[in-house]
């Protein structure tokens, strides 16, 4: 068929993933001298080597679907249910196990915000290194350059290094360049969960515009009211298969209803928060919480290498993933410099947390050493309704919105 | 254009996408130049007192030694062999780590990946043609003047750079698959140095010792580079020449064929 761009037929993608004793997670060259040295006495008493050290993870399995012109593609998922291996493997980052998958036309890809920037460089240099990277040509990236520049909104700043941006700043610049690309089909894994509302607001629209330019484009986020604004199908991964594939609003409802939970806090060891942070402690107090009260939060960090906290905030989504707050914690000590081995902890309350009654995900986004992580999904927070007025039954959840407000009316007759 | 994708398939339009993708490998150089003449506050000054400082240290040694001899004054004589020393050293350790140094690239784009190594050779390309800069000073100095076997230099340069790719594709992917080669590449680049004739002339290495000698493929190209700035005043020998020659040929191919073999498992195993 002639309109269809990209067809993916069986794709399997298997992982190796190595079984160490040490918990390391790569390879030495001294453990593989020490593995080949006493091999000759494993073949003696008969165990076999190499299958020990390695297991099987298949990441995507069987995986089959279609994408017509011009469609804009959701896929949606818990997290490792594979769709940043998809994503992968269709802007030939890596290759499939299995399967095949047949695109006609230019791919680009964006699997994360400003991949290739440097910290020392000023923002006109990364516009056109990061485009270099991106696959634009040197030509097109002039021609394009006073667009990504208003796009960006970043003209007084294009000689300052981009290690003086603000977060937005270095964010809007990044996307901008991915955003002026101009390819058949366009893979964006979630990055617009970064940012602030009104580079979302404006990315979206970019995205918007992209694909009622007739381009093809695959979308990954966890902003389900995003991906049912912006796409019209969605494709649904759970553990690696295609559970679903259809029209955006059946695929992210079957996906909303089957229940999924979120992962939650931390799994007893602590969580590579950035590359030179761990995460030691994510804790809510009280979970569940009455809506409209005061919620403890306490976390941790230890800093594997020396390290500077420039940014830090706290951020609450709601089931549908839309972000219902963020929480600034910069006027409180940041910048923080670290050096290795040091822990700081972030102990305080949210005042009041006037939500309506539902599970809402809390997580944190930072930034360290120039480097920029978010983690979105770190706790589930519930939240109880207040106790309802003597004698009326609160509206359902679905019809409150998000903020409990609080009221106070006089009602006069005249 | 129809893009197929399939297990085994990444080779099909290798050179083709690398031919695509030059300018990128310029940018990556580029990239590196502009970020360490922003970084070090003596910026392009590094360049030229790294090889100067390595001069001063092998000819006091050389006079200590009492190795002074010859038609040649040493400073010339042992410039000529640091400089194409250090832009094979500089490119070899460079390209060995510049997979590990560039993960995030390597995890989040597509690119033929030897674009990455290539570059961190033209970097030091850059360098080294800074640091002539500072050969033509001294010369000058001196009065050594070149003749005509200076035309030959190029090709001597672009061994080294030839030898240095071959050995840093090898180790480059072999540092993907085992993080301690890290560790084991600058050691192995420092001990280079006192079996290659840097310090000394191939002519003050005992006759027995010279067939084993010369399988050091730096033999060649530094003896090369002597050859041709200094007009023939340090001879060349055929014999080591041809075994330089093909020691970098292999070097190259097994070093492009086991690249080759392993790239496209890097963005899972980085
Ligand atoms: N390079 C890798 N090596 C081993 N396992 C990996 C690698 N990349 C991803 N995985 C695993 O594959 C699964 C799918 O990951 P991913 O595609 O990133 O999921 P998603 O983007 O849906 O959250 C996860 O369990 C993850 O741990
Ligand atoms: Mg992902």
């Amino acid at each position: 068929m002639s309109d269809t761009v990209v067809s993916i037929e069986g794709l399997g993608k298997r992982y190796r993933v190595r079984r160490s004793q040490s918990g390391d997670r790569y390879q030495t060259l001294r453990d593989t001298l020490a593995h080949a040295a006493s091999a000759p006495l494993r073949w003696l008493s008969g165990t076999s080597s190499g299958a020990a050290v390695f297991d099987d993870f298949w990441a995507l399995r069987d995986v089959s679907f279609g994408i017509s012109r011009g469609d804009v593609i959701g896929i949606v998922g818990r997290n490792g249910a594979g769709k940043s291996t998809l994503l992968k493997i269709l802007s030939r980052i890596t290759e499939p196990t299995t399967g095949r998958v047949t695109i006609d036309g230019r791919v680009a890809s964006l699997l994360e915000v400003g991949t290739g920037f440097h910290p020392e460089l000023t923002g006109r240099e990364n516009i056109f290194l990061n485009a270099a990277i991106l696959g634009m040509t040197r030509a097109e990236t002039t021609r394009k350059f006073d667009e990504i520049v208003a796009f960006a909104e970043v003209a007084p700043f294009l000689d300052t290094p981009v290690k003086r941006y603000s977060s937005g700043m270095y964010v809007r610049l990044a996307f901008a360049v991915a955003a002026h690309l101009e390819p058949d089909v366009l893979v964006v894994d979630e990055v617009l969960a970064v940012g602030d509302a009104s580079f979302q607001k404006k990315s979206l629209g970019k995205m918007h515009e992209v694909s009622r330019g007739g381009r093809t484009v695959l979308f990954v986020s966890h902003n389900m009211a995003a991906v049912q604004a912006l796409c019209t199908r969605a494709v649904w991964l759970d553990q690696g298969t295609l559970a679903r594939e259809g029209p955006v609003s059946e695929v992210v409802n079957a996906y909303l209803r089957s229940g999924e939970q979120p992962t939650t806090a931390l799994p007893g060891q602590p969580l590579r928060a950035a590359p030179s942070l761990d995460l030691l402690r994510f804790d809510l107090s009280p979970n569940p919480l009455t809506s409209g009260g005061r919620l403890n939060f306490d976390l941790a960090f230890r800093a594997r290498e020396a390290t500077t906290i420039s940014e830090l905030a706290l951020l609450i989504y709601s089931p549908l993933e839309v972000r219902v707050a963020i929480l600034d914690l910069r006027p409180f000590g940041c910048p923080i410099a670290l050096a290795a081995g040091d822990t700081q902890s972030f102990r305080g309350a949210f005042k009041s947390v006037p939500l309506v009654d539902g599970e809402y995900h809390v997580g944190f986004g930072l930034r360290a050493s120039g480097h920029a992580a978010d983690h979105l999904r770190l706790a589930v927070l519930r939240v109880l309704g207040p106790p309802p007025s003597a004698g009326i039954v609160p509206y359902a959840p679905e019809y409150r919105g998000v903020v409990e407000m609080e009221l106070e009316v006089s009602p006069a007759h005249g | 254009m129809k893009i197929v994708i399939e297990p085994g398939r990444a080779a099909a339009h290798y050179w083709r996408d690398l031919w695509r993708y030059r300018e990128l490998m310029s940018f990556l150089a580029w990239r590196d130049i502009t970020v360490r003449y922003k970084q070090t506050a003596i910026g392009v000054a590094w360049a030229i007192i790294r090889p100067a400082l390595t001069l001063l240290v092998f000819v006091a040694f050389r006079r200590m030694a009492g190795l002074t001899a010859g038609a040649v004054p040493d400073v010339i004589l042992v410039l000529a062999a640091v400089l194409p020393w250090q832009f094979f050293s500089t490119a070899l350790s460079e390209s060995a780590a510049s997979l590990i140094s560039n993960t995030g690239l390597i995890s989040k784009v597509y690119f033929p990946r030897m674009i990455v190594p290539a570059s961190a050779v033209v970097t030091a390309f850059v360098d080294f043609v800074v640091t002539l800069a500072l050969l033509a000073v001294l010369m000058a100095w001196y009065g050594v003047t070149p003749d005509v076997r200076l035309w030959a230099l190029p090709l001597f340069v672009l061994q080294a750079g030839a030898l240095a790719f071959g050995l840093g594709l090898g180790l480059a992917a072999l540092s993907v698959t085992f993080r301690d080669f890290r560790y084991v590449v600058p050691f192995a680049v420092q001990l280079g140095l006192f079996v290659s004739p840097v310090a000394f002339a191939t002519s003050q290495v005992p006759a027995a010792w010279r067939t084993i000698y010369s399988l050091n493929p730096l033999v060649g190209i530094i003896d090369g580079f002597r050859w041709s700035i200094l007009g023939g005043r340090v001879p060349i020998d055929a014999a080591v020449m041809a075994m330089s020659v093909a020691v970098t040929l292999v070097a190259l191919v097994a070093g492009t064929w086991y690249f080759r073999r392993t790239e496209r498992g890097f963005a899972d195993a980085i």
